[in-house]
């Protein structure tokens, strides 16, 4: 049905796929299985049209084709369900599920009765019973999911992906999805289907896709391997240098959480469940989790970004306190987070690199109320040498760094208000291998000089490469802890994937 | 490109309102004799004081990515306040006593309520997370109604010979509303240049959570900058109701949007982050002096609105094209 040969898509000169041919037949479900930066989101943007400009071939019914966009792909017959919901939120059930593709009576009104009747054809289909009229915004996050599959499957397409469909929806919903793509299946289609949940893996697919670092690792038939075998797959790749344990580490807690659980603040649900853990001076303490772990909660609520509704005890350089209400508060404690998305957290792309790098510790430049040109200066100068930051002058756009150096720039301004607490999410997401490296480097940097380290990350390289001890999380909750050394990718990824 | 050549650039474009204004008089003045005199020009200034002193007050907020629109009716209140504290004086109820004000009592106190008001404004937008727009065109409606209430719908007139000097005295042969425009636009300038608030309110207009991130207190800063625009307006208020002699009670209507496109001709982004209180103050000159001159040239009422609506969008146009240029 469809084939990619040699497709090869960089981003700034960093490889996202390399050299990827796929096979994906007709009435066939199709496991897409790979870590987080494995490549998959890559393949399905090309597949679905979103990404034009790649390299190599895509074959549609046996025809070279290049999709010009999203609504040309679906067009000619490929569906993507994505994981982000892409509803309106006021608009209603029905309106939602043809927007764009309107039905109308032959004077050009809408045609909102036979746009209806269809809906609740394809509602049934999901066994869903709704209320065509209300907004969506009124759903539940497991409905908005179903609505987006009905919303695929309203176009008739040869060729259906979902990415991780059943991520919200409960067990008897997840049931009529499994009826729909075995329907789908039996009349000929392509179904491509995300998930990190194994045993749906083994319940659906047919035939398997690992992709590892953007190359194919290899594609075959599901009753040909099991669990272990595909988990070998994803990870099996020569590790880099691990680090163990420390001289560095000491036996002083500089951070305590008791039993931390934080609410949903909309469901009867919560995001963190008694988390408990430590952090002690000079130590890399990992954090890892797949998507929807809770990994980001944690560090917001440490952070003070979720205020009031997080319960448990903490402590902080010794002292016993509440949990933090505010990052001002935070960074006063001494406890700094550098974010993971640095354009919309960690950076004013507007102000210049040295306005970006100050901007923290403005107090402490001040004089008579009056910000000190000189000392601003030579704090700037003494970060961008020691962070090897690659600047023409301070008064560069920090918009136009490159991401490592702009990364650089959000480490520099936390360091910057000395810290004895370092928190960092995701802190290479999207910079290449070279400054990768040098973040590693500074990250043990800081732990050498004293300070507890949190490095919360989706790649296992990264906390192999950097972290003591690696926590993992799944749904909320912290299901393993290990010592790095005694840790291998395997029994990690096994402590990660939920749903066994 | 090398930086100097980077520098020159950025330098030119700076300089483009002030050739844009200079060629602007030269016109006016070809065409009308009286444009270039000395009393004309004083007159000049002295109008656009006032706008001065709003529109530098806007462009805090707008530089924070917020608006104001009750600034208009912030200062109608003010002047009507100071000019009734300054013509009856206060009554304390219940006892009887009745409190004079020295004009520099009745000025503090007018301040004040426009800082107050400013205050209600920062409040509503940072703790309801109420729109900027939508809760400043609530207060552009309510201080109006709270002017005419306080008025009774009459002007307060005959306010003393002292405080009419503020607005149509002269010192150092420089009208005073004049010397206060310049007072405001200085220290405005060297907030925003020199003082760790002015960097913060760059950084929250510019990226409100990365600037929440790096531990300012955002809410706090919003604040303040609306109650220095409600203060800043109550001072336009007092030079108004100062140069008139009365407090009218709609006073200031729609002095927003000449503050507003004060603040658009300066090169502010109305999406915040980007801007220059020198910008604004060039940006309030060009459009006093269209006025002016529109007025010399004997083009009709009509168009002079016409044309001040082009001026504004050829302003934004050009800077729009020059920002894309950048990037």
């Amino acid at each position: 049905m469809v084939s990619l040969k040699n497709i090869t898509k960089t981003f700034n000169g960093v490889h996202a796929l390399r050299d990827v041919s796929i096979e994906f037949p007709a009435a066939k479900v199709i496991a897409l299985i790979g870590e987080n930066g494995a490549g998959k989101s890559t393949l399905m943007n090309i597949l679905s049209g979103v990404y034009a400009d790649y390299e190599g071939e895509l074959i549609y019914k046996g025809e070279v084709i290049r999709f010009q966009g999203p609504r040309d792909a679906q067009d000619q017959g490929i569906a993507i369900i994505h994981q982000e919901l892409n509803l309106i939120p006021y608009l209603s059930v029905v309106e939602n599920i043809f927007l764009g593709r309107e039905l109308v009576t032959s004077w050009g009104a809408l045609d909102v009765a036979k746009m209806k009747a269809l809906a609740k054809e394809l509602l049934s289909r999901l066994k869903l019973d709704l209320d065509l009229d209300i907004p969506v915004s009124q759903l539940k996050v497991g409905e908005c999911q179903l609505i987006e599959i009905a919303k695929a499957l309203l176009v008739e397409s040869d060729v259906v992906i979902m990415d991780e469909p059943t991520s919200a929806i409960s067990e008897s919903e997840v049931n009529a999805l499994y009826d729909i793509i075995r329907d789908l299946k039996a009349s000929g289609k392509t179904i491509v289907y995300i998930s990190h949940k194994m045993k749906e893996l083994f319940t659906l697919a047919d035939e398997y896709v690992v992709l590892r670092d953007g190359q194919l690792v290899r594609q075959g038939l599901m009753v040909d391997v099991d669990e272990q075998q595909l988990v070998n797959m994803m990870v099996g790749r020569a590790l880099g240098e691990r680090t163990y344990c420390q001289e560095r580490v000491t036996e002083e807690r500089v951070l305590h959480v008791e039993n931390l659980s934080l609410p949903h603040p909309a469901k009867d649900d919560m995001l963190l469940e008694n988390l408990s853990f430590d952090v002690y001076k000079g130590e890399i303490l990992g954090v890892f989790g797949l998507m929807g772990a809770g990994r980001t909660e944690l560090l917001e609520t440490l952070f003070g970004l979720r205020g009031k509704p997080a319960s448990g005890s903490f402590s902080f350089d010794g002292k016993n306190t509440s949990f933090f209400s505010s990052p001002n508060e935070a960074l006063r404690w001494g406890l700094a987070l550098v974010p993971e998305d640095r354009k919309s957290d960690g950076l004013v792309l507007g102000m210049d690199v040295r306005s970006n790098l100050s901007l923290s510790v403005l107090s402490s430049l001040e004089k008579l109320g009056v910000l000190a040109d000189i000392q601003e200066k030579e704090l700037c100068r003494q970060y961008v040498e020691r962070l090897r930051i690659k600047t023409a002058t301070d008064q560069q756009q920090v918009g136009s760094l490159s991401g490592g150096n702009q990364q650089k720039v959000v480490l520099a301004k936390y360091l910057a208000t000395h810290p004895k607490v370092l928190m960092l999410d995701e802190p290479t997401r999207g910079i290449d291998v070279y400054a990768k490296g040098e973040i590693y480097d500074l990250i043990r940097e800081q732990a050498t000089a004293g300070l507890g380290v949190m490095v919360v990350s989706s790649e296992l390289p990264e906390l192999f490469a950097v972290a003591d001890r690696i926590l993992v999380m799944c749904d909320g909750r912290i299901t393993k802890q290990f010592k790095t050394e005694e840790a291998t990718e395997e029994s990690i990824l096994q402590a990660a994937l939920p749903d066994k | 490109m090398n930086m100097s050549v980077i520098a020159y650039k950025k330098r030119l474009q700076q300089l483009q309102p002030l050739i844009a204004l200079f060629l602007l008089c030269l016109i006016i003045a070809i065409f009308s004799d009286r444009f270039m005199t000395m009393t004309n020009l004083w007159n000049v200034m002295r109008q656009i004081s006032v706008n001065i002193c709003i529109a530098v007050g806007m462009t805090l907020v707008i530089i924070s990515a917020g608006i104001d629109l009750s600034v208009g009716s912030i200062l109608a209140f003010a002047g009507a306040v100071t000019a009734s504290f300054l013509s009856m004086g206060a009554e304390i109820p219940f006892f009887g006593i009745y409190i004079g004000f020295t004009p520099l009592g009745a000025i503090l106190v007018g301040i004040a309520m426009g800082g107050i008001l400013g205050l209600v404004n920062g409040w509503v937008i940072t703790y309801f997370k109420v729109q900027p727009f939508v809760a400043t065109l609530a207060m552009l409606t309510i201080a109006r109604g709270l002017t005419m209430l306080w008025t009774q719908g009459y002007p307060i007139s005959s306010l003393g010979k002292e405080f009419a000097t503020i607005g149509t005295g002269w010192f150092l042969g420089v009208p005073i509303p004049v010397w206060i425009a310049a007072i405001v636009t200085v220290l405005a300038v060297f907030m925003m240049k020199k003082t760790r608030f002015g960097r913060y309110i760059y950084a929250i207009g510019g990226n409100e959570r990365a600037a929440r991130l790096s531990g300012i207190k955002v809410n706090r800063v919003k604040t303040l900058v609306y109650m220095l625009s409600g203060m800043l307006a109550a001072v336009g208020g007092i030079l108004v109701t100062s140069r008139l002699d009365s407090a009218q009670p709609n006073a200031g209507a729609g002095y927003e949007l000449d503050a507003i496109a004060a603040v658009v001709i300066g090169g502010t982004s109305l999406s915040g982050g980007r801007g220059l209180i020198m910008g604004t103050v060039l940006g309030a000159v060009i459009i006093g002096v269209l006025n002016n001159g529109l007025v010399l040239l004997g083009v009709s009422p009509f168009w002079q609105q016409v044309v001040k609506g082009l001026v504004i969008l050829i302003a934004v146009i050009i800077d729009r094209s020059q920002h894309k240029d950048k990037k």
